[in-house]
């Protein structure tokens, strides 16, 4: 085990890969010489070369486009969206393309490409380059959708995500780039669909995502000092959604509180309280709660009264222990 | 010009598209086909001319109005019709139709119901094949209206920029869904924009199939090389409106009527006749072998089943 940065378990990940399958290559703007406007590619065009390495023009939905044909023909390419806020400029190559080719052409190709993006706030990088649109492609079928919230996580998700054979958008939090955690020295997969329990307990289940889960774990520090011992769940996955996970626990607590960086509105949050409610009404002893996002853009410089933080978890867990 | 059995297979391919176009008219106005159709009548020689310089290893992408295209790449006759008729014996299992129409085995990489939503992809498959330094060829095929989208200029730059192999083959046929050339473009010629890309461009008469065979091969060739890639527009006209039962109010009845005389296969035929390269008994032999084909594909269309509710799960993951 070492201390390694969430960038670089994701950097260690992409080279891990591209020694073990010559069919892995990656594209996107600055992904080259640069080493990506995050430094996630750094090093691999000067050990794997312009074939493998290709810098593009700014240009995503040729990106993607590239990318889903020559997935098609077995090559398994990772793309990288500099922000996740431009995913939107490349909408119709994922969600029309990319997460239809499959069921479509009845099963004629398999798509084993990734897409990864970093989304989120905390660097103060204004309404379009600060977004959580996870919910977005989480509502479309045919992709897979990931969310690591640690080092160990993002190196785990990501090497699965390149050997799995569906499209898979790798949703990274650039607030936790520079955060530290342990990885294994030894390789090591973290299994697509499945959710962890970051810290057990039996008053509230608090399930998160991303960034969202070192608030809940704070809140969960903040907590015990009242006697309250709420159990964090770390997604990982949006979609598919380990319900399985969500149930165990709010079978064991009767509480549930969601807690996402992206506005309320809509979200994964409202997707799980939908789906507790209709299939696990009898075991509630409160309403489940939300946290997240107001319904605005993320503001340049107010994110402090913008983002969800430990406290507003802290105050939805208090408010359902009150039922 | 190409040798004669080349102009045979293409008057074979030009009679063939016409002949299941027409019988999928038919049997869509009888309620035989679920959703919709667009068919490319009139425009043969483009998907004839391009799709017969073609290895069976290449691919091509093409649009809703692309079953000429894949008739012409040699997509297999009974399946593509189960397909359109939405039967489980389809090469999409009836889930893509008409819009969608693929066959792997026949390199017919994927028809697309989006305007100008192949380019990008078309890059994919060039790129695998110069990835594995594989002598495959792309050709992408997409109607006029595509040029204005951003994924049309997008392509280009790419794939002028990484020298792929690929053929951006522009059908123009004057029509984007219910608006002339005149209201959406300056440009006379779409070829032109292949310039500002670094790449050749060439306009062809898209109704006379041994030039735009000509053209094409100088392009494959080119893009089997390693030279890079080309746009080649062939301009053509659209008897019919966009969809199949489109009254076709925007266009003068006149106007209608002149596409007619562009017919590319009467003016082959022609030219096939005056030159002794065939005669009369010739065309009769080869109407009644597509015309048997044909009555065959809906023989099996017909008796293949619709799929069930166990289809609506599968195919969406691997």
């Amino acid at each position: 085990m070492s201390e390694t940065r969430y960038i670089r378990a994701i950097a260690e990940a992409l080279n891990e890969e591209m020694a073990r399958d010559e069919n892995v290559f990656i594209i996107g703007e600055d992904v080259g010489g640069p080493g990506g406007a995050f430094s996630a590619t750094k090093g691999l065009l000067e050990k794997y070369g312009e074939r493998r390495i290709r810098d593009t023009p700014i240009s995503e939905s040729a990106i993607v486009g590239l990318a889903i044909g020559a997935a098609a023909q077995g090559l398994r390419p990772v793309v990288e969206i500099m922000f996740a806020d431009f995913l939107t400029v490349c909408m119709d190559q994922i969600v029309n393309q990319m997460a239809k080719t499959r069921y479509m052409f009845g099963g004629m190709y398999k798509l084993p490409m990734v897409i990864r993006a970093p989304g989120g706030g905390g660097l103060n990088a204004g309404p379009q380059h600060s977004q959580c649109l996870e919910s977005w492609f989480a509502h479309v079928p045919g992709m897979k959708v990931v969310m690591p919230a640690t080092p160990y996580d993002a190196k785990g998700l990501l090497k699965s995500a390149i050997r799995d054979d569906d499209p898979v958008l790798v949703l990274e939090n650039k607030a936790l780039y520079g955060s530290k955690g342990e990885v294994p020295d030894e390789e090591y997969l973290v299994p697509i669909g499945k959710a962890d329990v970051k810290k057990a307990g039996k008053d509230v289940t608090v399930v998160s995502a991303s960034r969202m889960v070192h608030q809940a774990l704070d809140a969960a520090k903040a907590l015990s000092k009242d006697g309250i011992d709420i159990e964090v769940i770390d997604l990982r996955t949006i979609s598919p959604l380990d319900k399985e996970t969500i149930f165990d626990s709010v079978e064991k607590t009767s509480k549930l509180v969601v807690a996402h960086e992206a506005v309320k509105a809509f979200g994964i949050g409202a997707e799980i309280a939908a789906l507790v409610g209709e299939e696990m009404l009898d075991y509630l002893d409160a309403p489940v709660l939300r946290v997240g996002a107001p319904f605005v853009p993320v503001p340049f410089n107010l994110e402090s009264f913008y983002l969800p933080n430990s406290q507003d978890v802290v105050t939805a867990v208090k408010k359902v222990m009150e039922y | 010009m190409a040798d004669k059995e080349t102009l045979l297979e293409l008057l074979y391919l030009m009679l063939k598209v016409r002949r299941v176009e027409e019988c999928l008219l038919d049997v869509f106005a009888q309620g035989k086909i679920p959703g919709f159709i667009h068919v490319g009548i009139g425009q043969e020689a483009v998907a004839a001319g391009v799709c017969s310089c073609l290895k069976p290893d290449d691919f091509i992408f093409t649009t809703h109005r692309g079953h000429g295209q894949a008739l012409a790449k040699g997509i297999e006759l009974n399946r593509f019709m189960a397909e359109i008729y939405g039967r489980k014996d389809g090469f999409c299992k009836g889930k893509a139709g008409s819009m969608h129409v693929a066959s792997k085995e026949a390199g017919v990489a994927g028809s697309n119901g989006i305007v100008g939503a192949g380019l990008p992809i078309s890059l994919g498959t060039a790129f695998a094949s110069q990835y594995r330094d594989e002598n495959a060829v792309t050709v992408c095929f997409f109607g006029d209206g595509a040029s204005n989208q951003g994924t049309f200029h997008e392509s280009l730059n790419l794939a002028a920029l990484w020298n792929l192999p690929v053929i951006f083959c522009c059908e123009n046929n004057g029509w984007a869904q219910f608006t002339p050339q005149k209201v959406y473009m300056k440009l006379e010629n779409i070829s032109k924009r292949a310039e500002s890309y670094g790449m050749a461009g060439v306009t062809v008469d898209g109704d006379d199939v041994i030039k735009v065979r000509e053209e094409a091969e100088k392009a494959v060739s080119k893009a089997r090389k390693g030279e890079g890639p080309t746009l080649l527009e062939c301009k053509t006209h659209r008897w019919f409106g966009h969809y199949a039962g489109d009254p076709q109010k925007y266009r003068s009845p006149t106007e209608v009527e002149s596409t007619r005389e562009f017919d590319p296969i009467v003016k082959f035929e022609e030219f096939l006749l005056k030159s002794k390269f065939i005669d009369q008994a010739h065309v009769d032999t080869l109407e009644a072998k597509i015309k048997s084909e044909i009555q065959g594909a809906i023989d099996f269309a017909e008796s293949s089943p619709i799929a069930g509710p166990e289809e609506l799960f599968t195919d969406v993951y691997a």
